[in-house]
């Protein structure tokens, strides 16, 4: 398959995953390490539906139910008994190894002669670029979705509750509801990203999730940094940034490999990728000043 | 309007750092009235504050808010009657969101915060008017950044916020202590219209002798979780500036 296109794919199922650790890390300032269950639960819930032929207006809204609710746990685990929120989020995600291991019944699942979201409708006759298509489209309509949910009136609600929590108590916001509903869609859009890997690599495995944090993280810091560099303040825009960011981490990492850095390496160099994008913005910041 | 009834705040009961904040307080706060409250650090005023706020709920006693028990209250529940300035200016808005966004949350105060998008260029134009009339020339700055204002800015464009919605009662934390003289005037001022304006109850802390003679029509000096020193609007007339510096002889 063509490496630009591939890539291009990988980036685009992994933009909800961005989208989730936006939410989480930079609208409510909580980092959340659900994540790596969270997402292997949306794959795992994809694959044991999709095998049992069920149609995507199940598979779908039962994938972002079980994200939401793995989401609303840590949510709730932090805000009602006072647990830090890293804590909360690993407890989940290491329960919810468990769980995924006990959905599956085994610790992977091929799917074989099944119709997946990329199959259903065609754009193209060549199934990658039908696949791509298929993605522009779905990842469109969900940062469309949240888009218009952050410039709501509740949107602007949660983006305050991260930002000043003791003024959004004063005019009226249960700040611990809106945790646990922030903690859910971050979770439900993560899920989401289980779901579309799980459809275009045709299985789902036990493991899949892990580290996957420092995906969505990665795509963040990216937007973030670009997001500062521009001075961008519109809503819209930074989702479109943090989209790319997406994108961007996976062509990184595919670049990265395609110059012959061994496969065994590729966690070490994506680390330390990440801490260059932290880390230069600070480094140079101090020696202007 | 606002009563409190033997209120009692214990804070460490039992530890060796045992606090009575507040101490068998009772107050009954009338409509219309602006009162201001000095005291020593350590007397319980802010905590007095913060019990009417339902910050911080009481060890003991009852309150009651427009003739509605509110003792067990969370604070996000009173926001109903009440609105309140910090006396970090950094409390009572959010930075990273837009003046108008900040403004949009106030007007919404005491209502549920739907789904449907409030910051149209009705809204728009209505909070523009209202920045107006602060006279700091923030009327066409709406779209930046609260973050990016300075103390005294942030707190007068707070004060106009707690007005934005239906509002009964103002809490004023030391709202300027954390000012320069010309911005802590400004932000007085604008709290004396408004209380003014919007026939509010209000409750002002403050260490600043000056505003405590200047402002309000009710004064009370704490000390030691009680309260000590009662003038109502005539007495407090009658009263001297070098008579509150008398207090804290």
């Amino acid at each position: 398959m063509d490496f630009y296109l591939a890539t291009l794919i990988q980036g685009l199922c992994f933009s909800a995953i961005a989208l989730g650790i936006y939410i989480s890390m930079k609208i409510f300032n909580i980092p959340d390490i659900t994540t790596d269950g969270s997402y292997t639960l949306g794959g795992v819930i994809a694959a044991k539906l999709l095998m049992a032929h069920q149609p995507v207006y199940i598979v779908l809204p039962a994938v972002i139910a079980a994200g939401a609710a793995a989401g609303a746990l840590t949510g709730f685990i932090h805000t009602k008994l006072k647990i830090n929120a890293l804590l909360a989020g690993i407890l989940v995600m290491y329960a919810l190894y468990s769980v995924n291991l006990t959905i599956m019944g085994r610790s992977n699942i091929p799917l074989i002669n099944v119709s997946t979201l990329f199959s259903l409708i065609n754009f193209a006759s060549d199934p990658n670029k039908n696949t791509f298509f298929v993605l522009i489209a779905f990842v469109a309509i969900i940062a469309l979705l949240i888009g218009y949910l952050l410039k709501t009136d509740f949107g602007i609600a949660m983006r305050a509750t991260g930002n000043s929590e003791s003024m959004i108590r004063a005019l009226g916001v249960n700040t611990d509801r809106m945790k646990i509903i922030g903690l859910a869609l971050a979770n439900a859009l993560t899920a989401l990203s289980g779901y579309l890997i799980t459809q275009f690599q045709s299985f789902a495995d036990i493991n899949m999730g892990i580290g996957i944090v420092i995906t969505g993280l990665g795509s963040v810091i990216i937007a973030e940094a670009l997001v500062n560099w521009f001075r961008i303040t519109s809503v819209w825009f930074t989702l479109t940034l943090v989209l790319s960011g997406a994108i961007i981490f996976q062509f990184v990492i595919a670049v990265t490999l395609s110059i012959g850095v061994s496969p065994t390496l590729l966690k070490l160099v994506t680390a330390v990728f990440v801490l260059l994008i932290v880390g230069l913005p600070r480094l140079s910041f101090k020696n202007s000043s | 309007m606002i009563e409190l009834r033997q209120v009692h705040k214990v804070f460490n009961r039992g530890k060796a750092n045992q606090v009575n904040a507040v101490n068998g307080v009772n107050l009954s706060i009338v409509e219309k009235e602006f009162l201001v409250i000095v005291g020593s650090n350590g007397s319980g005023k802010t905590t007095l504050l913060n019990l009417v706020a339902g910050s911080i709920l009481p060890s003991s006693g009852h309150i009651s808010i427009n003739e509605t028990g509110v003792t067990k209250l969370p604070e996000f529940k009173r926001s109903e009657w009440i609105a309140r300035v910090f006396q970090n200016p950094l409390s009572g808005t959010a930075p990273d969101l837009s003046i108008i966004d900040n403004f949009r949350l106030a007007a919404i105060r005491t209502q549920p915060k739907g789904l449907t998008i409030g910051v149209n260029p009705k809204f728009k134009s209505q909070v523009k008017d209202k920045i107006a009339s602060l006279g700091m020339g923030l009327e066409n700055k709406t779209e930046q950044l609260m973050g990016t204002l300075s103390g005294g800015q942030r707190q007068a464009l707070t004060l106009l916020m707690s007005v934005m919605d239906n509002c009964k009662v103002l809490l004023l934390d030391e709202p300027t202590a954390a000012l320069d003289p010309r911005s802590a005037e400004i932000v007085m001022k604008t709290a004396e219209r408004l209380i003014d304006e919007f026939e509010l109850t209000a409750i002002l802390v403050t260490h600043n002798l000056k505003d405590a003679f200047t402002y309000g029509n009710r004064i009370i000096q704490m000390a030691e979780g009680k309260i000590i020193k009662d003038f109502d609007g005539k007495e407090k007339s009658a009263l001297k500036q070098n008579d509150l510096f008398d207090w804290f002889a």
